[in-house]
């Protein structure tokens, strides 16, 4: 394991800067520097999926990937060519909720997953949703939330979806504090997730690779 | 009580003093049956929280704005309008006749005094959330991080001078006073005043005045529906409530995504705070003015639960110091209890380290047959009636799911039915459901 990936997945986070800087004096290819990052990222993925790491680590490895991010970002000259996705999720938590943080963590695992995760951030309107899958169109539509009032905001977001022509071919899991198969028949969405992995392993699913 | 009695007191004979001010609360009841009522309630769940056999399972509802979405109000409506909020929680409590009342305290806050506080680390609904949300806290870094060594040093200070005028805009003037200590030395005084006439400061000093109005109203009604609901029978459940260390630190001082990354950068302050929250702690429940009600002391607990840490973090950095916090209230006679929410299953072994029959424990979504098998073994156990039961189940299910609570859970007493959170509204008929399975099928 290169020393940046052992560094980042064993959340070491002065070293890992430090790394970074020491590649960058020896003209090392940012574009490599951010693989590397990447590969940090699918170890504490596979960590958190295995049981050993636990928000604490995402978070912190999320911050690790964005500082070097932004360090990386003037001397990424031109775009990088797009990897291939497995698909698109649009995500964000429903109206009326603020919750953010279980959100974000589906959103990190999503996209270490290999998915292209369109966020719509907190307290998201009907329509926001709806304008969202219109224009990306994603394979799955994951709503968040917290508190009990995220029920009806669910209901109603995916009732709006289905009025706007889009909820065929599209699946809609929902997840956070409440969430369960009850309130997933009340919804009317498709799955409930427990946690980030659930909505991975949907996601994957819905996409057609397991 | 005087304070030179009381340090003499043992923990059990503080602990039965609070008991006996909660059985005998020193106002006039309604009517005999009333009286008789309250005293079998406060000693049914007495019963539970020493692990022995009620007459039956007592039922509660920790509840949240259910009271005001029965009534057809909206959080909003209830947190504008206290005489609102006092007539829904009254006639919601004489409706469901549970063995507590089911509070607005900790749900219809008002509004107006929120408003003149200019309170920041909150939403609430109609300012920052829609009308019909809860409140909830807006994350963000209240506390810097380069201000651990003042927190560590002197909390109280710190909270004033440094914390207050940032996340409560009334306050803003304190962040130019000098120390407090000023007073200490007459002197000294001189060179603190100067701070009291600033702008700033008298603009922050009208509107704490106005929000003591505003709550000063607020509590007329709410001190009313507490007293009515007392004399008619039902006794009040929390005396008041406190934190664990790491959710004070974490909640509305950190933030969570900081004190998590303090956790790795610099976890021997995060230690350090945490311990030096302890007493705090202990003296924000205690050191109110006026006689506590209850010897229950309310503990949400957030940071802690399954998922947000791992054991090894979890035996670091929050269960040490809660515990003490929880030690710290038994002591001064009180019954701390901790509402678990999320799961609870990789705690369940470790909590046990506790003193037999003195906690109450509710729990969410942890598996209730484990925590009957642990924690359940040193501590009273209430909780689990899922959220989305109560909102979107049948009355068939909600009994059946509560039916086996009592066989599994309630086996030998040390068990409290209620909903596993905050619950917000539901249907009635579910909530009768869990009720009667308590009041019929829970008979022991």
């Amino acid at each position: 394991m290169h020393e940046l990936v052992e560094a980042m997945a064993g959340m070491k986070e002065a070293d890992a800067l430090r790394i970074v800087d020491e590649m960058l004096v020896k003209g090392e290819d940012p574009k490599k520097i951010l693989d590397l990052s990447s590969e940090a990222m699918q170890v504490v993925g596979e960590r958190y999926q295995e049981g050993t790491y636990f928000l604490p680590e995402l978070i912190m490895a999320g911050e690790m990937l964005r500082k070097i991010g932004e360090i990386l970002k003037p001397r990424l000259a031109e775009k990088q060519g797009e990897t291939r996705k497995l698909g698109t999720v649009v995500l964000g938590t429903v109206r009326g909720d603020i919750h953010d943080i279980g959100k974000d963590i589906v959103g990190f695992m999503l996209e270490v997953n290999g998915f292209e995760v369109i966020d719509l951030g907190i307290d998201t309107g009907e329509e926001a949703f709806v304008a969202a899958v219109r224009d990306n169109k994603p394979q799955v539509l994951a709503l968040s939330g917290f508190l009990s009032v995220a029920f009806d905001s669910m209901r109603s977001t995916i009732e709006e979806v289905e009025k706007a022509g889009l909820r065929k071919d599209l699946k809609v899991i929902i997840g956070g504090g409440q969430m369960d198969d009850t309130v997933r028949r009340y919804t009317g969405a498709d799955a409930y997730g427990d946690d980030a992995m659930a909505a991975v392993a949907f996601a994957k699913e819905t996409v057609g690779v397991m | 009580m005087a304070e030179a009695s009381w340090a003499q007191m043992t923990a059990d004979e503080r602990r039965a003093w609070r008991i006996s001010q909660w059985r005998n609360p020193g106002l006039p009841f309604a009517n005999p049956e009333a009286e008789a009522e309250y005293r079998a309630r406060v000693d049914r769940i007495l019963a539970a929280i020493n692990l022995e056999k009620p007459d039956r399972v007592p039922v509660c509802l920790i509840g949240g704005f259910w009271g005001a979405s029965w009534a057809g109000l909206t959080p909003y409506d209830v947190m504008s309008d206290p005489a609102k909020a006092a007539k829904a929680w009254t006639d919601f409590n004489l409706e469901f006749r549970l063995d507590t009342q089911c509070s607005p305290l900790f749900a219809a806050v008002s509004a107006p005094m929120l408003e003149n506080l200019d309170y920041r680390s909150y939403s609430w609904p109609g300012h920052g959330v829609t009308k019909e949300a809860s409140f909830q806290y807006n994350e963000r870094q209240w506390m810097l991080a380069e201000e651990y060594d003042h927190l560590i040093a002197d909390p109280s200070d710190y909270l004033l001078r440094v914390y207050l005028p940032r996340a409560v805009g009334a306050f803003g003037g304190f962040a130019n006073l000098s120390s407090f200590c000023d007073f200490i030395e007459m002197p000294f005084s001189s060179f603190h005043m100067p701070g009291w006439g600033s702008p700033e400061m008298i603009e922050g000093l009208e509107r704490l005045a106005a929000a003591s109005r505003s709550v000063g109203e607020w509590w007329q009604h709410m001190g009313g529906m507490v007293g009515g609901l007392m004399a008619a029978g039902f006794p009040g459940y929390f005396a008041g409530g406190s934190k664990a260390p790491f959710d004070i630190l974490g909640d509305t001082l950190r933030g969570t995504k900081e004190v998590i990354m303090d956790m790795f950068r610099r976890p021997d302050k995060v230690l350090a705070a945490c311990e030096r929250l302890v007493p705090v702690a202990i003296n924000w429940a205690l050191k109110r003015p006026g006689q506590l009600g209850s010897p229950v002391i309310f503990l949400p607990l957030h940071k802690g639960a399954d998922g947000f840490m791992s054991d090894e973090q979890f035996n670091t950095f929050y269960w040490p110091t809660l515990r003490a916090v929880i030690l710290g209230l038994i002591e001064e006679g009180c019954i701390p209890f901790m509402f678990a929410e999320g799961h609870y299953n990789q705690r369940l072994e470790a909590i046990m380290d506790l003193p037999k029959g003195t906690t109450v424990w509710l729990f969410d979504q942890t598996d209730m047959a484990r925590a009957k098998q642990t924690i359940g073994k040193v501590a009273c156990i209430q909780g689990n009636v899922p959220l989305s039961l109560m909102y979107a189940g049948t009355p068939q299910e909600t009994e059946e799911y509560c039916r086996k609570l009592v066989d599994t859970v309630g086996e030998g007493g040390g068990f409290i039915l209620d909903t596993g959170a905050v619950a917000d509204g539901g249907k009635a008929e579910n909530l009768r459901a869990m009720i009667r399975t308590a009041q019929e099928y829970g008979r022991y």
